[in-house]
């Protein structure tokens, strides 16, 4: 564990306890979160490592304001975010979250810049478009259209894109599920540099277990549960990783 | 059932409110061809049959006494092959629980067996009898409005005597289908009918033993119409014939035809509009359909389905789609025919009209709503089948979308929603416009059905209103001394009395030749007035005819040309007349003249017609009953109760055609903006639901979708006005005949309720999709890509 992330004496960022999961579809019932505690911390970056349907990916659409638990509790500061309604949350995704997403999900109708300018226009302190899309890389494609991007640069506008806002909470779902290693540590250290600039609270999800090198914590799902948490003594830099 | 039409019909079902809305689209489009075309077969065939059937004349012709003999040289004329010689005379009318005079005309019947020509529907009683000499059949139409039956009695002034007449049947006649005073605008049953009686009565009454002044004659199929009519018209002249006329003129059977006539336009506007338009959404939905069905595609074509498989895989539901319109299209044609037919057949009087269109209407139903739906999916269906599988298993590329050339200045103070609106449209542009114009369309369409509404009113405002100030139009059943003016002007009531003199006459120029009572009006008229486009009262010339534009046009004459003017009355004198000026009228084709002029060419003394009246109203039931009983009147007409009747009438027939296209144009707006946001919805879902993740509120996600239709409903709100305009301004033209012209008036809040209708079935679809918007799955969105 780092030694400035010593749970004891930080507050953490995100408190979870007892979060329960379960979808019903149709008659049948999927239980994807049976029982989570957890806390998170700021300047913390996480790998939540697991298969498919190991509930990684429920736990960060609850933490970033997108799904609700069954039961259980999870609180955001002193925000109890399994208290608000839609239009709180859609606020606490607009304040304080930003997402990165496996498929990018920029708006293709807007350029780099302006798929930024998109949030920071809505956010209450944001970085200047240009300076977060400088912070990816990317200063000199500023006024390209997704279509003109490589898979690559358009990762990394939706990095920008979720930087922009100064959020406390980064959320990675997948960030290079769809680019080749070479793109994907590039990806990598965009977003590695980006928390450590702004602290943020970092979740990021993969399948792909040699990133797990980069985070100050692992935590592996397996069947809805927290299966193994370790913390790695010492970060490897996105940089170094190969896979 | 195959796996792929199982696929084809849960496409369908996933696709249902599009679907349903474009079917609604086609229904309408449907229902009114078949409507408009049923009614115009139903029309037809039961006038065809009908006049078949009771014999209706090819030739008519008036005149003022002609003895019997000349019936039969009539009968001898080459290409004639029956005539029926008959008395009708104008009178007035005492009809029991009518306040004022009613207007009546008398029809003699042969005393012996049914008239061979113009014969007779008996619908209740009997015909008269010889020897009762004070029995009548009336009129079907003016027996229901006065609630009058067989055994009934009703007054009639006879040749200066007022007579008591019983009823004793009730009929109906081919020669008075639509039954309308002659200068009238509308039927009035209540004070105008018509009533046949024996003729040695009507000889007696009217001293006309042994003449006639009317004869109907039938021609052999080889007969020649002009030849007859002229040989008709020599033969009356010396008999003061009043020009003979064919069918095709005779009232009835005009009014008759020329609304047949405007159905048949109608008929070929509105069905195009509404198929066109549902064959564009069905192009733009199908379009859609195949971008997201990309990779199945592929797949099919994987499996070994061939390319001409795939396309008829989307013709079919495109077809599907179309049968459902025709369903519903078929039901409301009928459903609306029926009515129409209903509402026709209370102004049109047959023995019987249902509603029964040929196969052949319905056939061309089914073949309009095919082409159309092949029309609208035969492009993406082709798009379909030429995919080249490998890369119709890839995603499409992003679409490339551009800068806004031009708008570079506006795109500089847009927030990025806005710029994607905006950027939206011009990526699509064929798409929006289309879009835009299928709205601006409905708004149009709306436009001239409320237009109906202004037009109506200029018609009343202009001939009721302005035109005319007399409340009381009083007729003479024969000219009269100037002094009959001053006991018309002595009667109770009447606080001024304006002369008029109305001459039947012909007014040729070269060879064009037309049939027009000349009025004679006082140099300066106060009560009916002569005005202009601008609603300034046209001085009556003091020598010269004061022709109507239109009568103009028709004998291709201009101010200061000469025309011929046989008249047809007294000596039948024939002059050569200067055309002293023009004026603008939406009403007949009238031919004004000084009333001392007019005398002087009649080489007559200070005579009159009639006269025109201003009353008090509060002695108009004195006026009333004196009018009912003065001998010398033939004819009477209240202004206020005609305007009623106006109104009535119009009431009934107009409110409803309105409110339903108002209903048409509100669907056809609803189905496009449904359609558009549908399809963008199903386009940017994934967008959309991106941006709600990111933290954009529901409002604000609404405003990117809904804001580019509402930004496409403002942009079309002036094309439909102009749209609105020309359809009207088309409808008008085709509605221009001699009786009337329909005024090219549309008042600003007309666009305005047009554009208000328009906006607000935007704005209620725009909550229709809103609420799909509020269920976007935030979730899913980012764990596919599309």
């Amino acid at each position: 564990m780092p030694p400035d992330a010593d749970p004891a004496r930080r507050r953490p960022t995100f408190v979870v306890r007892g979060v329960t999961k379960i979808y019903r579809t149709g008659e049948v019932e999927v239980a994807a979160l049976r029982g989570i505690d957890l806390e998170l911390f700021a300047n913390e970056l996480v790998v939540l490592l697991g298969p498919s349907g190991s509930g990684k990916s429920t736990l960060l659409n609850i933490l970033g304001g997108l799904d609700l638990p069954t039961a259980g509790e999870v609180r955001f500061g002193d925000l109890e975010l399994t208290k608000l309604d839609d239009r709180a949350l859609t606020a606490y995704r607009r304040d304080h979250v930003g997402f990165v997403f496996q498929f990018y999900n920029l708006m293709p109708s807007l350029t780099a810049r302006e798929n930024v300018a998109l949030v920071t226009e809505i956010a209450r302190a944001p970085l200047r478009p240009e300076d977060a899309l400088d912070l990816v890389g990317l200063a000199e494609r500023l006024d390209h259209f997704p279509a003109q991007l490589s898979g690559g640069e358009q990762q990394r506008v939706a990095i920008a894109r979720a930087i922009a806002k100064r959020p406390e909470v980064l959320l990675c779902d997948e960030p290079t599920g769809a680019l080749d290693s070479k793109t994907g540590v590039r990806v990598l250290a965009a977003i590695e540099r980006v928390s450590q600039e702004l602290g943020t609270t970092t979740a990021l999800i993969t399948h792909n277990a040699p990133i797990a090198a980069m985070a100050d914590r692992v935590i592996r799902f397996a069947d809805g549960r927290i299966s193994e948490q370790t913390a790695n003594l010492e970060r490897r830099p996105a940089e170094a990783l190969v896979w | 059932m195959r796996a792929l039409n199982r696929k084809l019909l849960r496409d369908l079902w996933h696709i249902k409110g599009q679907s349903l809305a474009i079917a609604l689209i086609m229904g309408c489009g449907i229902g009114l061809f078949v409507m408009m075309l049923g009614v115009i077969d139903s029309l037809e065939a039961t006038r065809d049959a009908y006049y078949e059937r009771y014999r209706l004349a090819d030739v008519f012709a008036g005149a003022k006494r002609a003895p019997a003999t000349i019936g039969r040289r009539l009968g001898d004329l080459p290409g004639v092959r029956s005539v029926t010689i008959r008395i009708v005379k104008d009178v007035t009318l005492d009809v029991p629980g009518l306040d004022e005079p009613a207007a009546g005309r008398l029809i003699s019947l042969p005393e012996h067996g049914p008239p061979p020509l113009n014969a007779l529907v008996i619908r209740a009683g009997r015909s008269v009898l010889p020897d009762r000499p004070d029995e009548v059949v009336l009129a079907e139409q003016f027996a229901e409005a006065n609630r009058l039956q067989p055994g009934d009695h009703l007054a009639a002034i006879l040749n200066g005597r007022k007579r008591q007449l019983q009823v004793v049947g009730i009929a109906l006649s081919p020669e008075y289908v639509y039954a309308i005073a002659p200068g009238s605008l509308m039927p009035d049953n209540r004070r105008y009918g018509v009533l046949w009686m024996g003729q040695s009565a009507l000889e007696a009454a009217f001293d006309l033993e042994g003449a006639f002044n009317d004869v109907s004659l039938a021609l052999r199929r080889d007969g020649s119409e002009p030849a007859v009519i002229a040989a008709v018209d020599r033969l009356l002249a010396p008999f003061g014939g009043l020009g003979a006329y064919s069918r095709a003129d005779q009232l009835s059977n005009w009014f008759l035809a020329s609304e047949i006539a405007q159905l048949r336009t109608m008929a070929g506007i509105f069905p195009v509009i509404f198929l066109g338009i549902a064959a564009f959404l069905l192009n733009m939905s199908f379009a859609r359909l195949i971008a997201l069905e990309r990779e199945q595609i592929g797949l099919l074509k994987a499996f070994g389905y061939r390319n001409g498989e795939v396309a008829w895989h989307y013709l079919k539901m495109a077809f599907l789609i179309s049968l459902l319109g025709l369903a519903f299209g078929l039901a409301m044609g009928a459903w609306l025919g029926r009515w129409n037919t209903g509402l026709y057949a209370e102004f049109y009087r047959f023995p019987f009209l249902y509603y029964r269109p040929s196969p052949a209407v319905f056939i061309g139903a089914i073949a309009i709503s095919l082409v159309a739906a092949a029309i609208g999916v035969l492009g993406a269906a082709l798009q379909a089948a030429r995919l080249p599988p490998a890369e119709a298993m890839r995603p499409p590329p992003p679409p490339l979308y551009r800068r806004a050339q031009g708008f570079a200045w506006l795109g500089r103070r847009l927030d990025q929603p806005s710029r994607m609106i905006l950027r939206h449209i011009l990526r699509w542009p064929r798409r929006a416009s289309l879009t835009s114009l299928g709205i601006a369309t409905a708004a149009g369409l709306l436009i001239t059905s409320l237009h109906w509404i202004d037009a109506v009113e200029a018609l009343i405002d202009g001939y009721f209103f302005r035109t005319t100030r007399q409340d009381v139009t009083v007729t003479l059943e024969a000219p009269r001394a100037m002094a009959a003016l001053y006991g018309l002007a002595g009667l109770p009531g009447v606080l001024a009395a304006e002369p008029f003199r109305s001459v039947p006459a012909k007014l040729k120029h070269r060879q064009l030749e037309r049939r027009e009572a000349v009025q004679g009006l006082v140099p300066a008229p106060r009560l009916n007035r002569v005005l202009d486009r601008t609603g300034q009262p046209v001085p009556i010339p003091a020598s010269g005819l004061l022709l109507s534009s239109t009568m103009a046009r028709l004998l291709e004459v201009g101010p200061g040309d000469q025309v011929t003017l046989a008249v047809l009355e007294g000596r039948r004198p024939e002059r050569e007349v200067r055309v002293a000026g023009l004026f603008e009228t939406d009403l007949g084709t009238p031919v004004y003249m000084d009333l001392q002029a007019l005398n002087r060419l009649m080489g007559e003394g200070p005579s009159i017609s009639g006269a025109y009246l201003l009353t008090d109203q509060a002695r108009a039931p004195a006026l009333n009953r004196t009018l009912k009983n003065l001998p010398l009147v033939a004819g009477v007409a209240s202004r206020a109760r005609v305007l009623q009747s106006f109104n009535e009438t119009i009431e009934r027939t107009l409110s409803v055609m309105i409110l339903f296209y108002i209903l048409f144009g509100g669907l056809l707006a609803f189905g496009v903006v449904y359609n558009s946001a549908r399809i963008s919805l199903s386009e940017r879902g994934r967008e959309l639901a991106s941006l709600r993740v990111l933290g954009f509120t529901r409002f604000e996600v609404a405003y990117i979708l809904l804001g580019e239709l509402l930004l496409l409903t403002l942009l079309a709100l002036p094309v439909g006005c102009l749209l609105g305009y020309g359809l009207s301004f088309a409808i008008t033209m085709t509605l221009d005949n001699e009786l009337y012209r329909i005024p090219m008036v549309i008042h600003r809040s007309t666009y305005g309720v047009g554009m208000a209708v328009t906006l607000a079935a935007t704005l209620l679809t725009s909550v229709l999709v809103r609420r799909r918007l509020d269920r976007l799955d935030l979730i899913a969105v980012l764990k596919t890509r599309e």
